[in-house]
């Protein structure tokens, strides 16, 4: 029994790999890719707008809303990412309705490759934010005794939001497997759908996070201290 | 299970592409597009309350007029009603003034008529009452009312006072034509002489006298010297009652002239 997509392997050569989680990435992001040219390919600035660009904009307001309730004043700079976050993990882990489907998102290459990218991502907006020194300077916050504690946030944080998401997935993916070799009938159906609740509410979880992580970085010190 | 760190680049690289494919195909255009269609609504809101705002104001406008209006109508049926009560007030006067003078012209005209009517009754009368008067003492004269008008004649001479007869007297002395006595028949030599006497009585000279007939004396003698007349005849008599029936119907007159302004006032 194979614990993880990455174990199934298409194609290798030394460090380079073909596994499955890279092949079901590609797939989602091509049907999310496809999807949305098609739906915003002739975008109506009316009032009056079709039922699928209706559906498209309630997400990306919704995303944008969200973004925006956590205490980040300008969202749109920064629903490129927190967005596709949501998306993507949300996508790969809607996708287990599909027979033998297995969500990149139940490999920890997959999390820690998206744990990463908020790691890199906080400092990132932060920098762009507030500059590179007051970005620093939120490091030895309250005092420089914190510097450590800060950075062991930093890191165990990051870490922490690759297992999350990969323990919830990977485990359901489990349990599934698992229930459909004690009880096949039945009970792997509830347990899909109990999976596919936790998918959705990681997905949330995750993108979240993220913001909450993003935001405390490009908060301006200034007008929190008044 | 173990971390593939091939396949965590790999994965980072598919995220960043994934992310630059949805802003490329999905963020971006959605919104753009909401942005669009917000400026569209809010330029479709600033739009209608501008709308609003000139229809407000045209309102507003439209009310003003109206109330202008009104009063514009107001004043000029006000207007109209106060020259009509002037114009009425005017009218009526003239009318009444008019009204006033055909009544006054009315009463003279009516006035003059009872006037004329009156008048016209009243010489008739007269006519009638002397042409009765008149043919009855034709009818009756005779000789023996020649004789009682002759013997009344000389009881009045007897009869006249002392005034009277001085007067007599002084105007028969002054002329020296003789008595002319007119009567309306031929007197009787008995009372010529009776007449004689009595004359010569009372002037105490023997006087010469003239006897005449004068039919239209109707009954009556009527002696004249010098001016001097003494006479007596019925025609008197009717001159008397012409007076007093002259005298009555002026009365009359008077009287229903002041009835019809009366009833005019």
């Amino acid at each position: 029994m194979k614990l993880s997509p990455d174990e199934t392997v298409f194609w290798e050569y030394g460090f380079i790999n073909l596994n499955l989680t890279i092949v079901t990435t590609w797939a989602i992001m091509l049907v999310l890719a496809i999807v949305s040219w098609w739906i915003t390919r002739n975008l109506k600035k009316d009032i009056q707008i079709s039922r699928w660009q209706s559906l498209l904009e309630i997400i990306v307001i919704t995303i944008n809303n969200q973004i925006e309730e956590i205490g980040i004043s300008k969202p749109a700079k920064y629903i490129g990412f927190i967005g596709t976050l949501f998306l993507f993990i949300a996508t790969a882990n809607l996708f287990v309705i599909f027979p033998w489907y297995q969500a990149p998102t139940g490999s920890i290459s997959t999390t820690a490759a998206l744990a990463l990218c908020v790691f890199f991502a906080v400092p990132f907006f932060g920098i762009s934010e507030k500059g590179i020194q007051d970005y620093l300077k939120s490091y030895v916050q309250p005092t420089i005794i914190m510097l450590p504690f800060n950075l062991i946030g930093e890191v165990s944080r990051t870490l922490a939001l690759a297992i999350r998401l990969f323990g919830n997935i990977m485990s359901g993916g489990i349990i599934v497997a698992i229930l459909l070799s004690v009880a096949p009938l039945l009970f792997p159906i509830i347990m899909n759908a109990i999976g596919l609740l936790t998918g959705m509410v990681q997905a949330y979880i995750f993108s979240i996070l993220a913001t909450v992580y993003i935001a405390a970085a490009v908060k301006n010190t200034k007008s929190m201290k008044t | 299970m173990k971390i593939d760190w091939f396949t965590v680049i790999a994965q980072i690289l598919n995220f960043v592409i994934l992310v630059w494919l949805l802003k490329r195909f999905l963020y971006k255009p959605i919104l753009n597009a909401i942005d669009a269609r917000e400026k569209k609504i809010n330029a479709q809101l600033a739009d209608a309350e501008n709308k609003k705002l000139e229809a407000k104001l045209e309102h507003d406008e439209f009310i003003r007029k109206n109330e202008t209006f009104d009063a514009e109508k107001q004043q000029l049926m006000q207007n109209v009603i106060d020259e009509t009560k002037t114009e009425r007030e005017r009218l009526l006067k003239e009318a009444r003034i008019d009204a006033d003078a055909l009544k006054t012209k009315h009463a003279e005209a009516l006035s003059e008529m009872q006037n004329n009517l009156v008048e016209e009754y009243k010489q008739h009368m007269e006519q009638e009452v002397f042409s009765i008067s008149k043919k009855t003492l034709i009818d009756l004269a005779s000789v023996d009312l020649e004789s009682k008008i002759a013997e009344t004649f000389i009881k009045q001479l007897e009869k006249l006072n002392e005034s009277e007869k001085n007067n007599f007297v002084q105007s028969f002395k002054s002329d020296s034509k003789p008595m002319i006595v007119q009567s309306a028949f031929n007197l009787s030599p008995e009372f010529q002489h009776k007449i004689k006497k009595t004359v010569d009585e009372i002037l105490g000279t023997d006087t010469d006298f003239e006897f005449k007939v004068e039919p239209d004396l109707i009954a009556g003698i009527e002696m004249t010297a010098n001016g001097y007349k003494l006479a007596w005849s019925i025609s008197e008599y009717l001159d008397s009652l012409k007076k007093t029936i002259a005298e009555k119907t002026d009365e009359i007159r008077k009287t229903a002239t002041k009835k019809v302004k009366d009833a005019n006032k």
